[in-house]
């Protein structure tokens, strides 16, 4: 039997704790929530213990924390407008740029693989991709207005410069850099949601994508590059995008999160109806119309709605989660 | 002055004040919520363009509250006075408001337009389940404040 073990349970702020991050080397990690706070914990013998406190770096809620690839910087998200981006050159953790442009809410940021590029959106329904210029200096390369309403989350592809973002809207959208012109252009649409899509997550290749809505399903969807295989219909050149799944009847209200682990292959979820489940796909299915079997199901994982959970990048299926209840919970995925 | 949208609303009779019965003073009891003490809760807002209540205008009524217990679930159906009413939104955030504060957190509370009689119906519906948009919309002081005036009673 595959079962969730709960390794601690943390109060990690006050009011709804709304989104936790994975340092890249998997002994720290940083939260954010209503509180305005920034926590970063680390592991000590005793457990899991808040190490600093960011405060002051915003004037509203918090709505999502990212740590770059190299682990040097953290970003923050806020509806007050800012992404702050903070280091410890000077020995401590200091927030030494800030990134102002969108009209309100920020809602999510995300750093590309290589560290060179930023992602934000927000309320203002737009996406903007922000590149790393010097020390302390971002500067916008791009500001995209795909969506008609507001964006709800950037996550990059694994490996490639390729963003995709969820929306208020029920689409996804995928973007790219134009290598003639450098501009940043939207290259794909995913329509099948019914309602707002949550947040998006890429399998570890980047060729499949999960998406999760308050529609309440999860959605695959699977790239079909130009002259493929199966001779899925392409125009223009770039891929187009195909959902090749949907779970549906195993969520009882919308959920908020997904993360596909890159090293088991193990799709979580957390959603408003407090539960925390575990998707695996079965072996030998079809890759063109695969099959995703519910193994695990965590009941009452918070008191409250769920709101993020993260796999820890370094493999070893420990599984972060926070909630509406200022509750920060690590989990042990066993497989028995 | 902004005139009302429904400038003339009919308004209706106050339901009776709920009687306290031998069991309601039980301490011991593990009483469920029902029907009417959610319907007590939000019966007394106030209509954001008028010195009425919500009950008054038949904007809440008892019969328009679900309650499930065992679920831990609330759903609340208002009824706007007029069909394109442009106060729906903020009708509604002010039901969904007076929930969370007054029940335990363990209750979802849903707050939805009655069926069929809003042209916004499923823009509005859609606005008021969204979490992140309310979180932000209560940070909002002076939306908060206007709020806070909707459900203090009249």
């Amino acid at each position: 039997m595959a079962k969730l073990e709960l390794l601690q349970s943390i109060n990690a702020h006050k009011g709804i704790v709304w989104n936790v991050s994975w340092h890249p080397n998997g002994n720290i990690f940083a939260s954010c929530g209503e509180d305005k706070v920034i926590n970063l914990w680390s592991k000590e013998n005793q457990g899991w213990a808040v190490k600093t406190m960011l405060v002051d770096g915003h004037q509203r809620t918090i709505r999502e924390v990212a740590w770059s690839p190299c682990g040097n910087f953290l970003a923050s998200a806020s509806f007050d407008g800012t992404t702050a981006i903070w280091d410890k050159k000077s020995g401590q953790f200091e927030c030494n740029a800030t990134l102002e442009g969108h009209e309100n809410e920020v809602k999510s940021v995300a750093w590309s693989p290589s560290g060179q590029l930023l992602a934000t959106c927000g309320r203002d329904k737009s996406v903007w991709v922000w590149e790393v210029a010097g020390d302390d200096e971002y500067v916008c390369e791009a500001v995209l207005n795909a969506h008609n309403q507001d964006v709800k989350k950037v996550v990059w592809h694994p490996s490639l410069e390729v963003l995709a973002s969820a929306s208020y809207d029920n689409t996804v959208k995928i973007y790219k850099e134009d290598q003639l012109d450098s501009d940043w252009n939207c290259v794909a649409t995913l329509e099948s949601h019914e309602t707002t899509v949550w947040s998006l997550t890429f399998d570890k290749t980047g060729e499949r994508l999960a998406t999760c809505s308050a529609d309440n399903t999860v959605k695959i969807w699977k790239e079909y590059k130009p002259n493929n295989e199966l001779g899925v219909s392409v125009s223009d050149k770039e891929s187009s995008w195909k959902c090749i799944c949907t779970l549906s009847g195993y969520h009882t209200r919308a959920i908020y999160d997904i993360a596909w682990c890159h090293h088991s292959g193990l799709i979580a979820t957390a959603s408003g109806d407090d539960i925390i489940r575990i998707f695996k796909e079965a072996e030998d299915c079809d890759p063109d119309a695969p099959t995703f079997d519910l193994i695990c199901k965590k009941y009452d994982a918070h008191s409250q709605d769920v709101n993020c959970v993260k796999w820890n990048p370094t493999a070893n299926n420990e599984l972060v989660s926070c909630s509406d209840d200022g509750q920060i919970k690590i989990w042990k995925f066993l497989d028995e | 002055m902004k005139v009302a949208d429904n400038v003339n609303p009919n308004v209706y009779e106050k339901g009776s004040v709920r009687e306290v019965t031998k069991s309601d003073l039980d301490e011991e009891l593990n009483d469920d919520f029902d029907q009417r003490e959610i319907f007590d809760i939000i019966r007394n807002i106030s209509d954001p363009e008028h010195p009425l209540t919500l009950e008054e205008l038949r904007v809440v009524e008892e019969s328009n509250v679900i309650i499930d217990n065992k679920n831990n679930l609330v759903h609340v159906y208002f009824t706007p006075t007029i069909p394109h009413c442009s106060m729906a939104t903020l009708i509604g955030l002010s039901i969904r408001v007076q929930l969370l504060r007054a029940l335990p957190s363990r209750f979802k509370v849903t707050v939805e337009v009655t069926e069929g009689t809003h042209v916004s119906e499923h823009a509005v519906n859609k606005q008021l389940a969204d979490k992140e948009r309310i979180a932000a919309a209560l940070e909002n002081n002076n939306l908060v404040q206007i709020i806070n005036q909707c459900v203090r009673s009249v």
